[in-house]
């Protein structure tokens, strides 16, 4: 009706000045115009310019304060003239909103006693909010406004309207999408169609989504795999300090034992049962060393190696994994092994930009006779190729359960400089001997964080936004498919 | 790792030559240490202090460079340089030795027996005749602080005293007295204290409050005196103000108070093997005898070197580069080991002397190590592991059936042949010869072509599940197969991917949004129509016939296999 009003008034007029006036004269809702107007603008019909008014009408929730009293008065009028009501009571007589806006101003104006009863400070009290908004809903001007009737408020907006490009006195009718009544009947040969709008993207797909981590992870598996790797069963987090730590000859006075970097636990506080005659012959080789070994000359505590904690690296598996191994080895003679994981570790460290007290480690490992330095750096090139860096650089380094040990640099084109992205090494023989492995079984490995090859990929600079609860959801949902090993 | 901050000029000076920062971090990268910061002294101070002053031209340069946590020998500039001029192979590496002088006339230091409550061992030397200048003993001052912070534990395990020789008298002796027993004057204060009371006024000292609780609670404390009874310290807390050094010092007594016997002995071998460069007699240090109760007594320092007899094979084996004795002699060098062939017939071996700076060495493996480093771990040749590769194709297809499943598309896997019909006329399509592979003797109509299109299989899969309700959302990812002249069969596989959706209404806006989530996935942009750096729809006018389906259809169908050129 509307749109039909405005395309004949404009067949014999130039323009409709006044949307707002032209509603009133043709009794028609203002808001009914207004989207009429809009669609056909929208299809070139006509062309429309905004005009504001600086006059005020009344939301909907100011036509029920105009219509009701405003929330302040209706809610003094509910609290007994004599005594009082309990505030749960009051309460149970308004819409939440009211009730809230109503205590709030009712308080302000000083006009009742809050408390968890409520009770009268004033005789009577006059609604001038009321007042004001039959005022503006009169159209009386008024040029002063009370702070708690703003939100009943809002400034008039109508058009000017004239013909558009597309003018015609009756809206053609297009079909918006062929459906299957259009198909049975025949009429779709006849049908003109709504032209479909390649400028816009579709509506948002309402799809499940993978993580990007996780995206990161299943690329990483698969290069292992491809590179002849087989997976170790990560799922233990909670671990002794002695296959953490003791079982790969780390010290026990040294510094990443400290709580200052390690979870230990309150319970359970230690741990129940470990290899007897291997724990002696860890404690022999911290003591006063073996297999060629000086050792560390200190006194080994079995209390330290008891201590729980939480894994702060997946070494602690491979330990397990490679005593299994060499148990294996003593009954049917050595097999070679390739091994992986991808899992979570834990470090007692501040949280930032950079750092999560939780992060998940990528390790390598492979366990055979006659493995040398070459075959390290051998394995590095091809496995860091396959994610992308072929650029690599090897620097020695410290770590006390491997010798040599060897960080990882890569050079990154977009920064422009040397990059360490890992660290890597041939496991001690104090460490592999105790196990029970021949003299001639060396061990190579390296490890990697997940989460820093996937901040660089996805271009993130905050670990936060990426894992754990503050993740960006839009970054999980946006992040592209992980090709890397795959291009 | 622990970080050593060395004025750039001094350092350079020690090394005798100077360096580019780029050439110096590529000495440090092949010798195993980082150059970490470059800053100046002032440039500390302003940041300390928030300030925002330009910074002057003359400032020193100080270069703050990580070392390895195992190698204390690095924590100052003399061990630091001369690791690096042996490294260069610009001098040897020094023979430390102790001071000739007979038992008697050594100095001596009593370990009384309560001592094992608290804090059992100690172990003593003296640098005689030495020369500070400032520099020197600025940094004689901070690798003290770099033990204490790193092998020492923060003071746990061992805690150093340096004093001024000529201001005591020895024997010494090392007790463990009750607090209320104990008065001094502690250093940079000016009155006596006792022990106990000198605990409370640190506990709001910020620098030794985090050591107090390591004798805290302890019945007794350690304490060390002279003949005279002056207190030189009460370890692990505070020297005594009475035998401070300072720059003038030409005697320094050196004690190192532990709970472990092992790492006091390191601490003290970092301390005089670094220092007694500045003695008179150049790393000659005097040692001192430490008497127990019950007799037994022990000479320090140990400067003796440690030697290790290391098959040359396993080194060779290990690196994975077959080497001579005399180059890894040559190499070990380098690392301040030294090494000569060894006299043994039969397995060659190398005779390796560890000196007393060397405490990481513990293993032959450590021994292989510094030869790889000497050598060069960019300079080893790489051996391969056999391995796979992938099929690029293969493994795109397998992440975008996933990514499409998860859209809501349910996978069909339809034929690959058809009927001429239905690859042409059905889909209102003409042939114009150039794309399809036509079979010769098809037993049927229904394998006359090899499809050119993936749609088709879609399209009559929903045909034949109309009675199924609606919509119905199908998808594949699949060959199909072109004419193509530039091949040797004439013919190539292009692999694609069709979605259909089939519903009350055509859907398009469904497909559209899956192509939209496809195109998200391969990173690859929403442009406007006619740009070539992403993506866009562009109408073409096949028009769907019927493949007795009622209801309306929309169909995606693209090739997947440019994305794999990008």
């Amino acid at each position: 009706m509307a749109e039909q009003a405005i395309l004949s008034y404009l067949e014999t007029h130039e323009e409709i000045a006044d949307s707002g006036n032209f509603a009133a004269e043709c009794g028609i809702d203002h808001a009914e115009i207004v989207n009429a107007i809009k669609s056909l603008h929208g299809f070139l019909y006509v062309e429309s310019q905004d005009i504001k008014k600086e006059t005020w009408v009344l939301t909907d929730e100011g036509k029920r304060y105009a219509a009701e009293g405003s929330p302040e008065v209706q809610l003094f009028l509910a609290v007994p003239a004599e005594g009082s009501i309990a505030k749960d009571e009051l309460q149970k007589k308004f819409d939440p909103a009211i009730f809230k806006i109503g205590c709030s101003q009712a308080g302000k104006n000083k006009w009742v006693e809050m408390g968890r009863q409520v009770s009268r400070k004033v005789v009577q009290v006059e609604d001038k909010v009321k007042d004001l908004l039959l005022k503006i809903q009169k159209g009386q001007v008024c040029s002063f406004i009370t702070c708690s009737a703003d939100k009943c408020l809002k400034t008039w907006k109508g058009y000017s309207v004239r013909k558009g490009p597309s003018y015609a006195p009756q809206r053609e009718k297009f079909a918006t999408d062929l459906t299957r009544e259009n198909l049975q009947s025949g009429d779709w040969k006849k049908l003109k169609f709504k032209e479909y709008n390649f400028n816009a993207k579709g509506p948002p797909s309402e799809c499940g989504h993978l993580h990007p981590l996780n995206k990161m992870k299943d690329c990483i598996k698969r290069i292992f795999r491809m590179m002849g790797f087989e997976e170790m069963p990560t799922n233990r987090y909670v671990e002794s300090s002695f296959w953490n730590f003791d079982a790969l000859f780390q010290p026990q006075q040294h510094p990443a034992r400290d709580s200052h970097d390690t979870f230990f636990l309150k319970t359970p506080s230690t741990t129940m049962q470990l290899p007897e005659d291997y724990v002696e012959r860890v404690k022999q080789v911290h003591e006063s060393g073996g297999y060629g070994s000086r050792g560390y000359n200190y006194e080994w505590k079995r209390e330290e190696a008891n201590k729980n904690l939480l894994r702060t690296h997946t070494t602690a598996i491979s330990s397990r994994m490679l005593y299994k191994l060499a148990q294996d080895t003593k009954q049917n003679g050595f097999t070679p092994k390739k091994y992986f994981s991808i899992d979570r570790v834990f470090r007692n460290e501040a949280v930032d930009r950079t750092h999560l007290a939780e992060f998940h480690q990528i390790e390598g490992l492979i366990c055979d006779r006659g493995l040398t330095l070459g075959h390290l750096i051998g394995v590095l090139e091809d496995f860091f190729k396959r994610l992308g860096m072929s650029n690599l650089r090897f620097k020695p380094a410290y770590n006390p359960y491997t010798e040599p040990s060897m960080e990882i640099f890569s050079y990154h084109e977009g920064f422009g400089k040397w990059v360490e992205i890992g660290n890597s090494g041939m496991f001690r023989p104090e460490m592999l001997q105790p196990m029970g492995f021949p003299e001639d079984v060396r061990v190579i490995a390296w490890g990697l964080s997940l989460e820093r090859p996937t901040m660089i990929l996805y271009g993130i600079d905050n670990i936060r936004d990426l894992f754990g609860h503050r993740v960006d959801l839009d970054l999980i949902k946006k992040s592209p498919l992980c090709l890397i090993g795959i291009k | 790792m622990p970080t050593v901050s060395v004025g750039r000029d001094c350092l350079f000076a020690a090394l005798g030559q100077t360096y580019t920062q780029e050439k110096f971090e590529e000495l440090c990268f092949n010798f195993g240490i980082e150059l970490d910061d470059v800053t100046t002294e002032k440039a500390i101070m302003r940041k300390e202090c928030h300030l925002e002053e330009a910074a002057d031209d003359d400032e020193e340069v100080i270069y703050k460079i990580e070392v390895p946590a195992n190698r204390y020998d690095l924590l100052c500039l003399e061990g630091l340089a001369q690791a690096l001029r042996v490294f260069n192979g610009k001098e040897g590496t020094p023979a430390y030795t102790l001071a000739s002088i007979s038992k008697e006339s050594m100095l001596k230091i009593h370990v009384h027996k309560e001592t094992s409550k608290i804090r059992p061992y100690v172990v003593c030397a003296v640098l005689r005749d030495i020369n500070f200048d400032e520099a020197s003993y600025n940094s004689f001052i901070e690798l003290q602080d770099k033990l204490h912070e790193n092998i020492c534990r923060r003071r746990t395990l061992v805690a150093i005293g340096t004093h001024d020789l000529d201001t005591l008298q020895g024997p010494f002796t090392y007790e463990a007295l009750p607090p209320e027993k104990i008065n001094f004057v502690p250093l940079k204060q000016e009155k006596n204290f006792r022990a106990d009371e000198l605990m409370e006024v640190y506990k709001s000292d910020l620098k030794l409050k985090k050591y107090l609780h390591i004798i805290e609670n302890s019945p007794v404390y350690p304490v060390i005196y002279d003949c005279r009874r002056t207190v030189l310290s009460l370890p692990p807390i505070i020297n005594g103000a009475h035998s401070s050094i300072t720059l003038k010092t030409k005697n320094v007594f050196i004690e190192c108070t532990a709970t472990d016997l092992t790492k006091a002995k390191i601490v003290l071998n970092t301390m005089v093997t670094a220092f007694s460069l500045y003695c008179r007699n150049k790393y000659e240090v005097e040692p001192v005898e430490v008497v127990y109760d019950g007799g037994k007594s022990l000479i320090s320092p140990e400067l003796s070197e440690y030697s290790m007899e290391v098959p040359l094979s396993y080194i060779s084996r290990s690196i994975g580069v077959s080497l001579k004795a005399d180059e890894v002699a040559s190499l070990l060098n380098r690392m301040q080991l030294r090494a000569e062939k060894g006299a043994s017939g039969g397995e060659q071996n190398i005779k390796v002397s560890v000196p007393p700076t060397r405490s990481d060495v513990l293993h032959p493996c450590d021994v292989m190590e510094d030869v790889a480093i000497a050598y060069g771990y960019n300079n080893i040749p790489k051996t391969k592991f056999p391995s796979s590769e992938v099929v690029s194709l293969i493994e795109l297809e397998d992440l975008l059936r996933l990514e499409v499943a998860m859209n809501g598309f349910t996978e069909i896997k339809s034929w690959i042949l058809c009927s001429y019909q239905e690859n042409f006329a059905m889909l209102n399509r003409t042939d114009d010869k150039s794309t399809a592979v036509i079979i010769a003797n098809p037993r049927s109509a229904d394998f006359e072509v090899v499809r050119t299109t993936l749609m088709l299989g879609g399209l009559k899969t929903i045909g034949k599940n109309k009675n199924k309700s609606k919509p119905i959302k199908l998808f594949e990812v699949s060959d199909t197969v072109r004419l193509d002249g530039t091949k040797d069969v004439g013919a190539t596989n292009v692999r694609c991917l069709t979605a259909l959706y089939c519903g009350t209404n055509s859907g398009f806006e469904r497909i559209h949004s899956l192509l939209d989530r496809v195109m998200e996935v391969m990173a690859t942009p929403f442009v406007p129509i006619g740009d070539s750096s992403g993506y866009y729809i562009q109408r073409s006018d096949h028009v769907l016939k019927n493949f007795d389906i009622p209801d309306p259809c929309s169909v995606l169908e693209l090739d997947i296999e440019p994305f794999l050129q990008a």
